[in-house]
This record gives C-alpha cells, structure tokens and sequence, in this order.
C-alpha cells in the first residue's frame, strides 16, 4: 500500500491543466502553490501493481514537466 | 475524528512535500494545504542522527512504533525544516536485517549467541589480551555519531581504568584539523560564531563544501537569507562544481590542495589595499611561524611536533610577497581577478562575512594550515565573534564535537585536556575516582596509526562502535587484511551487518538513538537530548550500557555503579564536572530535557551565541574581543606556505581523485541504503567524469570504468554532468556504496599536525571496461 508525495513541476503555462489532469486521476490527491508554478501531488495506492498502472498515468500526461519525489512509503 | 495510521502516513507525506517547497521556494504559499494533526499520534523532540547541523526533529509515534518525522518548530537550528534524510530518518529503525541478537564467530562463521555469553567473552577476550600483550594491546574506535555517555564511559573505562590512551573516534576522519586549527590560532576547540550568523551575514564563501547536499538545511536558511535582502552574496570557491555552485553568485573553482595560496593571496590582497582593520589586529592579533616541508605520515610510526615562532608584522607581509594574485593564479587556476575579488569582499567594511567549510579544508594533507589561512583572512579585517561575520567549521556527524571533541575520545584527550598535563590527569583521576597513576602520561595511536598497529600487531583487539571503518579507511586493503590477521580479535557494536561486521569475532546489537536516551553536541556548541522514543528490538543494548556491562566484567564496578533506569542522567551529572567554568559550562539535566538544545558555555541560565566578545560571551573580559584561549589573549595569525599533495598526477596516473558524499546517504550508506525512498533515489556509486575527458578517452554515461591507483581499483558506472562536476583532469566518487570501495584506491596520508587524512586528493587512471 503505496503511499508517495511528490513536487510536480507544470510544463510552462500548464499549472491549470496540470491541476486538472491530476485532480482527474484516481488515488491522486492534488494542492497547487499559491505563488509558484509548482503542485503537490500525494498518491496512495492499494497495491504495486495499481502504482505501476498510476506511474504510467502520470507518465503519459502532457501537462507534465516532471515529479520529484518528496516522501515514500512502502508495507514492504 | 476518525484518524487512522494511513491518515497520518499521508499527511506526513503531504507534510515532506511542504517544507521540500520551502525549501526550494522560499515563501512558497499553499491556501489549500492544512496542517493535520489529531493528536492520535505522540509527538516527541529529538535532533536528528545524521549530519552535524543538529536539526531538532519530533517523531510521531503510534504504539511502540515510530511512524513519522517533522521538523521541530522549536528548534532555533532548522526551525521546523528537514532534508530529505531527516524526513525519512525513523525507517533506519526497521531495516529487514537488524541485528538485534548477539553474534558470536564461532567456526569461522557468525552465531547467534545469549548477549550475557557475548558480553562475558568480550570482558575476558579484553582481560586475556592485556594479560598476554599489555594493556596498550587492547583499543576501542568509536565515533561521532557517539552519544555524547557512550564516549564519556569509553574514556573512563579505557584511559581511567584500563590505563591506556587507545582511544580514537571516526572524528579524526572528519574533524581533526577544525580542531588543530582551532587550538592553534584561538587556544580553544570549536567555533566563536552560531547559525544565526546565517540570518546576519551579507556574503557567504563556501571553501570546498558543498552544503546544498552536506549541511541542505543550513544552505536553505543562506538562501532564505539571499531572497530576503537584495545584497547577499554566495560564493563556492570549491575544486569542482556542484549543487552548492550552481545555487551560488558565483563559482570559483581552483586546483587540489592550492586553497592554502589562495588564502594567502586574500591576505595579500587585503593588506595592498590597505583594507587591514588596524585597531583590531593591533588589539588582538598576533603573529607565529611554524615548521614548513613537515611531511605527509605515510610510513609507519611517523612523528611530527610544530614549534611555533613568534614573528611580526613586517616578517608577515614579506611572507605574503610570494602570493600576489599574479602568482597564486599560476598556482591555483584561479584568475587574479577573482582572488582581488574575495579580498574586496573580506575587505568592504560594509559587509559581513562567513566562511563555511567542512571536509574540503579539513580531509587535507595541510588541514590544520588551511583552516589557519581562513581565520587569517578574517583576523585582518577583524570580521569574527559578531553577529554575521567569522569563520564558521561545519561538522560532518551529529556529535563529532559533543562527543569526540568536547568528551575528548582520541587517544591526546581526557575530558577536560589533554593526557600530557599533570592537572588534566589529576582532575579525570578524582573525578573517576581511579588512582592517578592510572592515566598514561604519554598518547599512543590516531586512527591511522591505530589501524596500523592492528595490521603490525602492536593492537590485538580492537572495540569498534557506531562506525563503519572497513569502508572508510584511506588504503583499506591493507587496514582490512591487518584486521583479518590470525591473533586479532574485533567486537563490533552494530545495528546492520556491514564490511566492518563481516571481519568481527563478537557482534553486539545495538540500540538505535531513539530506542535509548542521549545527547549529541552539534557544530555549533549546542547539547541536544533525546529520551528513549520507542523499544530496543530483540537484545539490543545502548552502546553506553554494553560499555558498563563489560567494565563491571573486568572489575570496575566502583566506577561504574548507575541503574539503568538513571545512568544517562547520572552519567552527563558527573561529565559536566570537567566543564564547570563560564569558558565551558554545560547546561544542567533538566534544561537539555525540556528544551531543543541549548549552547554551550551555558552561564546563569543563557546560551553564549557568540565567543571572545565580551557583548556575547560571560567569559570574555574588557570592552570588545578577548581571545582568551591564548595566553597572550590574542588570535594567532601563522605564515603557513602552499606546499603540493602528498600525491599529484603524474603520466601513470593522470587524474586526481576525489571522494565524498552525496545528499540521500549517510556516511557509508549502511542504514540509509535501508530506506527504500532513499535507496532508490541513489542506488548505487558512481565515478563523475568531467566530460571533456570523457569524450577524449571514448566514455559515455553509464559506460563501465576502471578506476585505479598504485592502492587498488574499483570498476563502476561513469557519470557525465550528473549532479556534479569535476573540472578536467579530476574524477569523483562518492563513498557510500560499499558494493564500490572507493577506499581500497585513497591515499593513507594525513595533516602531520591533526593527522586526519586526506580523501579529497590522490592519483587515478581511469580505463573503459
């Protein structure tokens, strides 16, 4: 049971989309900056195998310059 | 409110992505972001086990568990930040491989032993050998990541008891030439200046540090400092480029080991100007020459004393004539321009000035020298001991100085002084309650020193705690083969198996620093407590407590008689004893414990931020500065030349090698390599390539290398532009792989005067596999 947070970094001029597309995502919860082009994106999975389906989601996003992970959590 | 484990897991999760914003983005604003906190989870303080900075940390923890980490609000040192190993510091408490039972080799092979058989074999193992070899054939390495009680007991069990001075600590590694330097130039160990200098100062020069990784949270304030006011300036002078350049105004990058000529241009420079700060270096500065060509401890037994010379002014300026920034940039790399630079920054009286530095100027062959060149640049324009402007040594582990440093764990030191001062030995003897004649007048082996006299056999057992040595030692093959030799034995106190665990006889498990109560002393002289948070797994024991076990095997139970529900407090009750003048006075029980950390000397109640001013520090007397570790009451400046590396590249050997750390782990990896989070982040070591010489020698990224010296050879993954850069000519690998031991290549030379080796030079090849 996954649990990650993470900075998601807009591409230029994308924040609102951006917000859009995640907040549109299951196990996604999204907070935007209120003054930086930057979100916070908290993603909680039930298993592996939805985090791998989820990664690939978040991959293919357009909106989407890139994540940096903040904080992990694994049962392992 | 219905809060469950996973609730709180997600907004500590939430939380981590917080403070990492603010730390990018200082005044970063999130409306929609709540700070959620139900109060099913218990919030306890303590400072944070990894580097020095000391951020005060609050653990969450549910039942027995720890379960989450946040910065503590509290705390004046990161003021509710951490970094990334902060925020993840409780899962080195949950590794699948904790050692939490005793081992014990047995057929070669370790066995899992009742911890009091294991105890009762290390005491009479200890007896046997002192019986057989004297009782200088028996040593204990320990370490700064030491609680502050488990180097005190080590001490008086060792030097007190047993009588010998075969006492080291992995700080030797790390900090011995802050200390030299230090002692040399102001009489007294550790810094004059505190972290709020950080909120004071205008211009920063980072000397060989990289502090956006090394110290990220102190960097964060720097920055904070930077976006807050308009005239701040950053400067890296460093021998490659890193994540600390990229943040700065500007990046300056010199040749190995040439630092100690720029230092002296600087000096030079501000005294051309005449930007000299006549009233103050007339007031409180003196001048001393020492020894010059003074070696590199190399060979066995190696000896060294300097003699200082007390010579004046005209004799220091014509010293200084070998350094104009024409010359020094021949020298150095560095072009004139840049070096007139710096010194118009120390010299402009409208701008306070720190210098930083950690490893780069301290893993040095001239360590003490260099540290000594920085002060002089701040005693000439007199810009130290005020708010915003002095020389500032950071500290690579959490209690290098309030274990190491201010309990004296190396083989010179006793609590209070050095084992060569009659009144020092007097004091520890009464306060030990041993006979005098116990304490060894005479000190034996620094860590080098130590590890050779294990592979000689002059040592035949060795205690080794909370540290890591089998990886660390500077030319490791020999350090590991003297440590497998037949007739030594090793007991390794450990929380993970590691290279140093592999060539044990007898493992101790051991607790974990919120599974006991402690203190760690920070870089900035502050005394940090934490009481035990959670349970010891299986058998583990404090290191303090497995010290007390077999120190009553031996037959020292007078001194050390403590329950364990009260030893800690028993314990730092009788350690601060050694420290009772306004010069050092630690603060009492109780305030450590109800506070985040309080600065020493501590005096009718109050923290000293500031030492040698009498507006700050209860011990300085007159008006202003009083340097009074001296006994001319003033801050030594020493003419200290550049002298090269004890190895350059040469046609064989071509490239300098670099070694050090990276942000996502911890010394040697050996408990952050257990968090998955950070173990993916940095999954394993890596060479950097400057990539100029990349493309020349046919290397790509992720390309396999050999990397070799006259010592050993390592093959691992090249890395081009990565997260740093090496300049042409130099390659860097990081230390915290021990699948990579980048230390069977180092060089075991050392500071003749500190003796703490020098990982940052030594000569390489590279070749494509």
């Amino acid at each position: 049971m996954p649990v990650f947070s993470y900075l998601a970094y807009p591409v230029s001029g994308s924040k609102e989309q951006l917000l859009n597309d995640l907040a549109a995502l299951d196990f996604c919860e999204v907070t935007p900056a209120e003054n930086q082009a930057v979100l916070i994106l908290v993603t909680d999975t039930p298993d592996e195998e939805t985090e791998k389906k989820l990664q690939e989601k978040l991959k293919a996003l357009k909106s989407l310059e890139s994540l940096g992970m903040t904080f992990g959590h694994t049962d392992e | 409110m219905d809060f469950t484990r996973r609730d709180f897991i997600k907004s500590a999760a939430l939380q981590s992505a917080v403070t990492t914003a603010a730390v990018l983005f200082p005044g970063i604003s999130f409306g929609a972001w709540k700070n959620a906190d139900s109060g099913a989870i218990e919030w306890k303080k303590t400072p944070c086990r990894f580097c020095g900075t000391g951020c005060g940390l609050l653990v969450g923890v549910s039942g027995d568990r720890a379960v989450a980490v946040k910065g503590d609000p509290n705390c004046t040192v990161n003021k509710g930040l951490c970094c990334v190993k902060g925020y993840h510091s409780v899962q080195i408490l949950y590794g699948k491989d904790r050692v939490n039972k005793a081992l014990v080799r047995k057929n070669g092979k370790l066995v899992e032993t009742p911890l009091k058989e294991a105890l009762d074999l290390v005491a009479s193992k200890m007896q046997e050998t002192i019986k057989s070899h004297g009782k200088d054939a028996v040593a204990m390495y320990g370490s700064g990541q030491w609680s502050i009680t488990d180097g005190y007991v080590s001490s008086k069990l060792f030097k007190g008891c047993i009588g010998t001075n075969n006492l080291e600590a992995n700080a030797r590694l790390c900090m011995a030439s802050a200390v030299t330097g230090f002692l040399t130039t102001f009489g007294l160990d550790e810094p004059m200046g505190c972290y709020d200098d950080l909120d004071h100062a205008d211009v920063f020069i980072t000397w060989g540090n990289n502090m956006a990784e090394m110290h990220p949270v102190l960097f964060s304030r720097m920055l904070a400092n930077r976006k807050s006011k308009n005239n701040v300036t950053i400067i890296d002078l460093a021998t490659r480029t890193t994540r600390t350049s990229q943040a700065a105004d500007k990046s300056i990058i010199f040749n190995p080991q040439t630092d100690l000529a720029v230092a002296n241009a600087i000096c030079y420079e501000i005294i051309r100007n005449d930007w000299v700060n006549w009233d103050f270096v007339n007031k409180h500065v003196s001048f001393h020459k020492g020894k010059t060509n003074i070696g590199y401890g190399t060979q066995d037994h190696f000896k060294f004393k300097d003699k200082a010379e007390t010579v004046d002014w005209e004799t220091y300026k014509a010293f200084l004539a070998d350094y104009t920034p024409e010359k020094v940039e021949k020298i150095s790399g560095v072009p004139a321009k840049d070096i007139k630079y710096l010194a118009a920054l120390f010299g402009d009286p409208d701008k306070k000035v720190v210098s930083y530095w950690c490893m780069g100027m301290n893993q040095h062959t001239r360590g003490t020298w260099i540290n000594n060149l920085v002060y002089n640049c701040h005693l000439l324009v007199g810009k130290i001991s005020q708010p915003g402007n002095g020389p500032f040594s950071l500290t690579g582990q959490p209690s290098a100085c309030g274990t190491v440093r201010e309990v004296g764990t190396l083989t010179h030191k006793l609590p209070h002084g050095v084992v060569m001062k009659e009144g020092a030995r007097k004091m520890a003897a009464k306060i030990w309650d041993v006979p005098v004649e116990n304490i060894d007048p005479k000190p034996t082996y620094h860590t080098v020193e130590m590890f050779r006299a294990l592979d000689r056999g002059d040592i035949r057992f060795m205690w080794i705690q909370v540290t890591n040595p089998m990886v660390t030692m500077p030319n490791l093959n020999r350090y590991r083969n003297g440590a497998e030799k037949d007739g030594r034995f090793l007991v390794v106190s450990e929380i993970y198996p590691t290279p140093t665990y592999d060539v044990a006889d007898v493992v101790l498990p051991s607790a974990l620093w919120i599974e006991r109560e402690g203190f760690f002393g920070n870089s900035e002289r502050r005394t940090q407590h934490n009481d035990q948070i959670v349970p010891m797994p299986g058998d583990c024991m404090s290191n303090t407590w497995q010290i007390i076990e077999v120190a009553r095997r031996m037959g020292f139970e007078k001194q050390f008689p403590w329950s364990e529900e009260t030893y800690i407090e028993d314990i730092w009750n009788e350690y601060i004893q050694f420290h009772d003048t306004p010069k050092h006075r630690m603060a009492p029980y109780k305030e450590l414990k109800a506070n985040s950390g309080l600065q020493w000397p501590f005096v009718n109640g109050l923290e000293t931020k500031w030492r040698y001013h009498a507006k700050y520090d209860p011990a300085a007397e007159g008006e202003d500065f009083d340097f009074y570790g001296k006994p001319d009451r003033r801050a030594w400046i020493w003419l200290r030349p550049y002298e090269p590396a004890a190895e350059s590249p040469d046609s064989e050997y071509p490239l300098w090698l670099n070694t050090g750390r990276i942000l996502e782990h911890w010394h040697t990896g050996s408990m952050t390599r257990r968090v998955p989070v950070l173990h993916r982040a940095a999954p394993e070591a890596y060479v950097e390539i400057n990539p100029d010489d990349a493309t020349r020698m046919g290397i790509n990224s992720g390309n396999k290398v050999k990397v070799s010296s006259r010592r050993g050879s390592v093959i691992m993954k090249a890395s081009i532009n990565g997260r740093g850069r090496p300049p042409r000519g130099m390659v860097f690998v990081p230390f915290f792989d021990e699948s990579y031991l980048i230390n069977e290549v180092t060089l075991d030379a050392f500071c003749p005067i500190s003796k703490q080796p020098d990982y940052k030079k030594c000569a390489v090849k590279l070749e494509k596999v």
